[in-house]
């Protein structure tokens, strides 16, 4: 449906989005993910066609649309800010694009009342869209951009305006909505819950570069680099020595006697940096003597979240987080840390 | 924003991305250069050229005439005096309204600022009705004394500053009252809870903060002295400063001088915009922070002191607005009837009625609501065009545009004027020159050009206030850059527009210093109909005439639209 090919735009002599490329099939919902400033709305924008790449290609149906202008290119656009015209009520917002895209004059009444039914807004049509709520501003904006029914639909952080609790019902709304419209979507985003919430699938981004693409499960059990397993999902790092390799698998020593088995990342030396997710971990109590295997850590603190219990262990002089499934014992004091391999460690090359 | 990278993908791109935004920016720019910059260039080749050679002969006849520097020095000293005067009642009166609350404090507000909006002309008669050697106050002194003739005539300088700071202290109380309302009122709080009295949060924290905005004043009011024509050309009698110097010297067909002396006003008046705009950056800069309370809450005092306090303000108003009251009463009295007594003897609507039926009368009106519309409408199509590129274009001249856009404000009317007889005086086609003196355009293009930057800077401030993202959004819907103009940048800027536009039409309707300079007497404009009536002794005509126009303002500044800033206009 969409592919970009070694996209690339500078502004000046920064980089802000560096020769991406990802293919988009069509029904699929692709988050793109990243901190601020990392390219990822700048890239929504090229497809939109408000930024013209420097160099690369934008494809949709294998139609090169690179140098289109954002008006021949008929996908929909939902704004941050929702960009609702202010000088237009409820239904002419609608019917909008409907009218710029010559939909003929006697389908246009019909079209709007749908998509307005649609998210739940029929009977707003004579309604100022600035006497609205943020939310359902935030409908129309949807509404706007689905009434001319676009092959793609581009969201720009569209449910950042809004307070928290209307943000998590907005998005579950959002989610059965566009599964039952079934339109390819990109929803750019900073919030890794959101993007999990929403996506088949996220490309995560970082100073404009991606970094990985894949399902959200993929992304949080087997993170191709640490950037990627910290910014989604918590994740701990230790410093560990590789003991034995056998093609991507390996045992790495951690501490004095903790020996984990560990996915090898490329260009894992000797020396690594192991990343375990808090579940991955477990507990033992270190009172018992017996069985000295395992990481020697101290409980600083433990906090009951509900389906786990969750602890701050102090190890190696680093401060790493475990998280144990139900009410997850009462540890305390001198603990051994132990790994479960669920989901999976891996070990990338030594940062420091 | 600007792609500085210079490799052909990224030219191409940054072009793209303008698409027509580049193409109608180089339009308008030329068009801009051609009639805004371009003609002051022949003003300039006029007074260094002679028989096509170089020379600064008539820079030297300039400085070595007793003549010409003293009307330099005079424009110099009345200009200083006069922003003196007008800070003197400007500045109190902006805190008198801003910081105390009486009765009528809204009201009197909107009328202390009325004498700005008004043609510089009627305000120049209005004083010449109450003030002058036949007007209204002598005639109550030489009554009362018994003297045989006028107590003082009203001409020189006195009458000039009188005039200028009559009508100029409107700068500083807008712009102190503006200072003063922006000013955080948690910053006096917070100095009166250090321990600071009234008098040293006055004089270490409110005047060091209002420094800019007086600053600001006092540059406009100097570079609007510098080019007001009106005064000095009524009263101005044997004092001569550069506007009427020019006017002298052009109708005495002495060009080169006429061009020596416009080069000099301009490059005056030119210094002087750079100065305000330093201060303006500097103004915009005062209690920019976030989450300040905005302006300072009014005091109200005991009630005798608000009923002082109201009395005066009333006073004052009525003080300031009595020269045109008396313009309103001028109208009223039939053409010969006011001789020797103290009020007018008989009032009737005869003179409208002559303004309306006698064809003479009638066809000034004619003639400056056709040049006003045109030029107006023009003003409407450039602003809309200049203030999207500005505001919203990417493309590499937006600077040069921008300054193209304020140049009008620097040049005084009489250089546009200068600069549009000695351009226009002859047909070149292919050097851009056209035959258009004496033709029924030449008026037209002056008031446009004057009204540039009224109109452009409104539009501009509407484009400032609607977020980009709707054009992106109509866009984004299958809108081209044609529909999204038209359906949402249009409708969004036409508020501002409009007021802009109402402005400027009303500027052009009585516009003066450019008309005296360029017109014919099949083109006679209202204001130029005021002066031949005075100098035929008809005030009553004159009087209908002024009163038309404030009529006309008032109607615009009913309308709502006092807001819009003014420059320059005397």
């Amino acid at each position: 449906m969409l592919q970009l090919e070694a996209l690339e735009k500078r502004f000046g002599s920064t980089v802000a989005v560096d020769q991406l490329s990802l293919e988009l099939p069509e029904g699929e919902f692709l988050s793109l993910l990243g901190p601020s400033g990392c390219g990822k709305t700048t890239t929504l924008r090229m497809i939109a066609g408000f930024e013209t790449p420097t160099s690369g290609r934008i494809l949709v149906g294998g139609k090169d649309i690179t140098r289109l202008p954002p008006q021949k290119r008929g996908m929909g656009m939902v704004f941050q800010n929702y960009a609702l015209f202010p000088h237009l009520n409820v239904y002419e917002n609608v019917a909008y694009g409907l009218k710029a895209r010559g939909a003929p004059a006697a389908e246009i009444p019909k079209k709007v009342a749908d998509s307005l039914a649609r998210v739940d807004l029929a009977g707003y049509d004579n309604r100022s869209v600035q006497a609205l709520s943020g939310g359902q501003q935030q409908r129309v904006a949807l509404a706007r951009a689905l009434a001319p029914e676009p092959p793609l639909l581009l969201l720009d952080e569209p449910l950042s305006n809004l307070d928290a609790a209307l943000r998590e019902r907005t998005r579950d709304e959002l989610r059965i909505l566009l599964k039952k419209v079934g339109i390819t979507s990109i929803f750019v985003t900073h919030d890794q819950e959101e993007a999990f919430a929403l996506s088949d699938r996220i490309a995560v981004m970082r100073a404009g570069k991606l970094q990985q693409l894949d399902t959200p499960e993929a992304l949080y059990r087997t993170p191709v680099n640490p950037f990627v397993a910290s910014f989604v999902g918590r994740a701990n790092f230790l410093s560990a020595q590789v003991v034995s390799r056998d093609g991507n698998e390996g045992l790495v020593e951690v501490g004095e006697s903790a020996r984990w088995r560990v996915r090898l990342h490329a260009g894992a030396s000797d020396r690594v940096s192991v990343m375990a997710r808090p579940e991955a971990l477990t507990l033992r109590s270190a009172g018992a003597g017996a069985a000295s295997e395992g990481l020697r850590g101290r409980v600083l603190d433990r906090r009951f979240a509900g389906s786990t219990t969750v602890y701050r262990v102090e190890t190696l002089g680093k401060e790493i987080i475990v998280s144990i499934p139900g009410h997850g014992g009462s540890y305390e004091g001198e603990v051994l840390i132990t790994a479960q391999q669920d989901p999976p460690l891996h070990a990338f090359a030594d940062q420091s | 924003m600007s792609a500085a990278g210079t490799s052909a993908p990224s030219r191409l791109s940054r072009s793209r991305a303008v698409g027509r935004g580049g193409v109608l920016g180089g339009i308008v720019t030329l068009l801009l250069i051609w009639l805004v910059a371009y003609p002051n260039i022949f003003v300039l080749g006029d007074s260094v050229l002679e028989g096509g050679s170089f020379t600064l002969e008539f820079y030297q006849r300039f400085a070595e005439s007793r003549s010409e520097r003293e009307a330099l020095w005079n424009s110099i000293w009345i200009s200083a005096a006069s922003v003196f005067f007008s800070g003197v009642i400007g500045i109190p009166l902006a805190f008198l309204f801003s910081r105390y609350e009486f009765p009528g404090r809204a009201i009197l507000g909107g009328l202390v600022s009325l004498p700005v909006l008004l043609p510089p002309l009627v305000g120049v008669i209005a004083f010449l009705f109450l003030y002058g050697e036949s007007g209204f106050l002598a005639r109550i002194v030489q009554g009362l004394l018994g003297m045989e003739r006028p107590p003082w005539r009203l001409t020189g300088p006195w009458a000039i500053l009188l005039v200028h700071s009559y009508t100029m202290y409107v700068y500083f109380f807008l712009f102190v009252s503006a200072g003063l309302a922006r000013l955080d009122r948690g910053y006096a709080e917070a100095s009166a809870a250090l321990g600071a009295s009234r008098v040293s949060t006055f004089r270490r924290v409110t005047l060091p903060m209002l420094g800019p905005a007086i600053a600001g004043a006092a540059l406009l009011v100097f570079m609007t002295s510098m080019g007001s024509f009106s005064a000095p050309y009524i009263f101005g009698g044997g004092f001569r400063v550069l506007t009427t110097q020019i006017y002298v010297s052009k109708l005495n067909g002495d060009l080169a001088i006429a061009a020596v002396e416009t080069v000099i006003l301009a490059a005056v008046s030119i210094a002087f915009l750079a100065g305000l705009q330093y201060y303006e950056e500097k103004q915009t800069f005062t209690g920019a922070g976030k989450g300040m309370l905005g302006g300072s809450e009014r005091i109200r005092k005991g009630r005798r002191t608000t009923l002082t306090l109201s009395a005066a303000a009333w006073a004052l108003t009525i003080f300031l607005l009595l020269p045109h009251a008396m313009v309103l009463l001028v109208s009223f009295v039939p053409e010969g009837t006011w001789t020797i007594e103290l009020f007018p003897p008989e009032y009737s609507v005869r003179n409208y009625v002559s303004l309306f039926s006698e064809s003479e009368m009638l066809t000034p009106i004619v003639n400056s609501l056709q040049m006003a519309t045109i030029a107006t409408f023009a003003n409407v199509v450039l602003a809309f065009a200049a203030a999207y590129l500005i505001v919203r274009g990417k493309f590499k001249g937006r600077r040069l545009l921008g300054a193209l856009i304020v140049l009008p404000w620097a040049l005084p009317g009489t250089v546009l004027a200068m600069a549009l007889a000695t351009t226009f005086n002859q047909n070149q086609p292919l050097a851009g020159r056209f035959l258009l003196i004496g033709s029924f355009a030449i008026l037209p293009l002056a008031y446009f050009i004057r009204n540039i930057p009224l109109v452009t800077r409104a539009a501009m401030t509407s484009f400032r206030q609607f977020d980009p993202s709707l054009e992106e959004a109509s866009a984004s819907l299958g809108a081209g850059w044609p529909t999204t103009m038209r359906r949402v940048a249009l409708p969004l800027v036409l508020p501002g527009l409009a007021a802009g536009a109402l402005l400027a039409f009303v500027t052009a309707l009585g516009e003066f210093v450019a008309s005296i300079l360029l017109y014919t007497h099949r083109t006679r404009p209202i204001s130029v109909a005021i002066l031949s009536e005075l100098r035929a002794f008809d005030f009553g005509g004159a009087a209908a005439y002024g009163v038309f126009l404030i009529a006309l303002m008032a109607v615009v500044f009913l309308l709502g639209y006092g807001k819009v800033s003014n420059g320059p206009g005397v």
